[in-house]
């Protein structure tokens, strides 16, 4: 059973143009997603339905068995998965770390000894242990971010949904936030729905979705999906940066054999390359 | 901008850090009162409570300096009523006179009394935003304010507001500094001509700012949405808040000041009357 089934949703927010259109979609437990799609094609939108923050007009989001349309499931919905968002300065409830990553806890009813258990595994889980009793205005974006990670955490939520988390941080925030996400996807089996126009990020998923104007027009792995180039770049996507100079290197006469996404494919094909030549 | 200190916590562990919150809030209330009820020109009254302060200082780990700087924030206000005591206190004896100015000894001395009764009481407030964090400081008022629930007062909404407020104050002064930047590259000039266009040139900053915050607000209330709040109904409390020994330390300090100052008083009162 698919922890998250969207079946025919659609969603407009003056009931004029839909901003997600007829989408059908399944993601199971383990798996970790990357949905990307330019400026306007609906990602942010999809984020809200996949936690019942909007209401599908037409179709149904059912979450680990939870309908996000009905108020009484939509906590435990909430429980389930938890969003994380772009701005980590709109997301921090509190003025200290703790008290920030308690506040989704709290709201479940949960009891003290084991919120300040809870605590400990999100700031661990992040590996932001030492700010524990720190101000988050003095922490650097990529650190604020993974304390908001952390506190969607203390919910012990089966899916992380990154919407646009890392579009505010400069790179090395980037990194910290999306190495939690792998670990978190790695270590404790959770679901990983990575929004994003970065293709770098895309790469190390399991699945990608393309979306466009609202609707999931590719979807498949990495490599199937920048295989299909020209329809990637009428959708006005890039493509990786290693995949893109792979391409002007075979354009160029040197052959490589592979298909490459990632810096390590294009360092190693590289290599295949000039060892042929020796020979 | 940044070093607004007013209304930022300082991070320490220390026994004003651990004092109950309420306990705090009740002190500092006590201490205001203490501080207005000094009798005028009682400035030994006021020695007291600046000692007051200096010790709860010392016992917050606070550096002095960071509570001296929470007088900077109102500093305009402080000498503005400073000065009108000064020229518009017209009783006592004439020290100093210049054309219409006419500086009096009783104005001197209540310029003075103005000055030191509104900086003790900054001092003593900052005190204790700077030893509570905005979290207990809310919780602490929730839970004083409790009796109010019962008058359909919504206490707990009412906290958080505050609690959000108080967190959201080095953002928005981050946002603020921004904002003036952005339109200082842009030819906005906000130093010349007089008060009026001085205010007038403020409508630039204040737009956006406005602007941005209601996208923030926006954006705030999705992400507490999103971690399942849903007021105060069933909602449990990581920090619980305790009255223990050190309470009892502050409250007898602040008892100990108000009955120093009582007993000034009187004193006064009674050199005058024998």
């Amino acid at each position: 059973m698919p922890l998250i089934n969207l079946e025919n949703v659609s969603f407009s927010y003056d009931n004029n143009i839909d901003v997600i259109k007829n989408v059908s979609l399944s993601i199971f437990e383990g798996e970790y997603i990357a949905v990307i799609g330019h400026n306007g094609s609906g990602k942010s939108t999809l984020a809200k339905l996949f936690n019942g923050l909007i209401k599908a007009q037409k179709g149904k989001v059912v979450v680990d068995g939870f309908d996000c349309a009905d108020k009484k499931q939509v906590f435990e919905v909430r429980k389930r998965v938890g969003v994380v968002f772009q701005n980590p300065d709109n997301q921090l409830i509190a003025s200290i770390v703790e008290d920030d990553i308690a506040f989704g806890p709290e709201n479940l009813g949960v009891k003290r000894q084991e919120i300040g258990k809870r605590i400990d595994f999100a700031l661990s889980a992040v590996g932001m242990q030492k700010f524990r009793k720190s101000s988050p205005s003095r922490l650097s974006g990529g650190q604020k971010q993974r304390i908001a990670i952390a506190g969607v955490l203390a919910l012990n939520p089966k899916v992380l949904v990154l919407d646009e988390s890392t579009a505010m941080l400069d790179p090395q925030g980037r990194n910290e936030v999306l190495e939690v996400a792998k670990k978190l996807n790695k270590e404790q089996k959770t679901t990983i729905i990575n929004i994003t126009h970065y293709m770098d990020e895309v790469v190390n998923a399991d699945r990608v979705l393309v979306l466009n104007k609202g609707e999931v027009v590719l979807s498949g792995t990495p490599k199937e999906i920048f295989a299909k180039k020209d329809k990637i770049r009428s959708l006005g996507l890039e493509l990786p940066v290693s995949t893109v100079i792979a391409d002007e290197l075979k354009q160029n006469g040197i052959d490589l054999n592979s298909e490459v996404l990632t810096e390590n494919d294009l360092v190693s094909s590289l290599i295949g390359w000039s060892e042929g030549l020796c020979k | 901008m940044k070093d607004v200190a007013f209304g930022q916590y300082y991070p320490a562990t220390s026994f004003v850090h651990k004092m109950d919150a309420r306990m705090k809030i009740l002190a500092v209330i006590a201490y205001i009162v203490a501080v207005f009820i000094v009798k005028q020109f009682q400035f030994m009254g006021f020695a007291l409570c600046l000692l007051f302060v200096l010790v709860a200082t010392a016992f917050a780990k606070v550096p002095f300096l960071r509570v001296l700087k929470s007088i900077k924030a109102i500093l305009f206000l402080i000498i503005l009523s400073g000065i009108l005591q000064l020229f518009f206190n017209t009783s006592g004896k004439v020290i100093f006179e210049w054309q219409f100015i006419k500086i009096t000894d009783v104005g001197l001395l209540n310029a003075g009394f103005i000055i030191a009764r509104i900086s003790l009481v900054v001092l003593g407030a900052s005190l204790l935003t700077l030893t509570t964090s905005p979290v207990e400081l809310a919780d602490g008022i929730e839970s004083l304010l409790y009796p109010l629930k019962f008058i359909k007062f919504p206490v707990h909404e009412f906290a958080l507001i505050m609690s959000i407020a108080l967190r959201f104050i080095p953002t928005l002064l981050e946002e603020t500094d921004r904002i003036i930047k952005a339109q200082k590259a842009r030819g906005a000039d906000f130093e010349s001509g007089n008060i009026f266009k001085k205010i007038k040139s403020l409508i630039p900053i204040l737009i956006p700012l406005l602007i941005s915050s209601f996208r923030r607000a926006d954006e705030l209330a999705d992400a507490m949405d999103a971690r399942c709040y849903s007021g105060s109904k069933n909602r449990t409390r990581y920090k619980k808040l305790t009255f223990t020994f050190r309470d009892l330390i502050g409250f007898l300090a602040v008892a100990g000041l108000i009955t120093g100052i009582v007993f000034l008083n009187i004193s006064g009162f009674l050199a005058v009357v024998l």
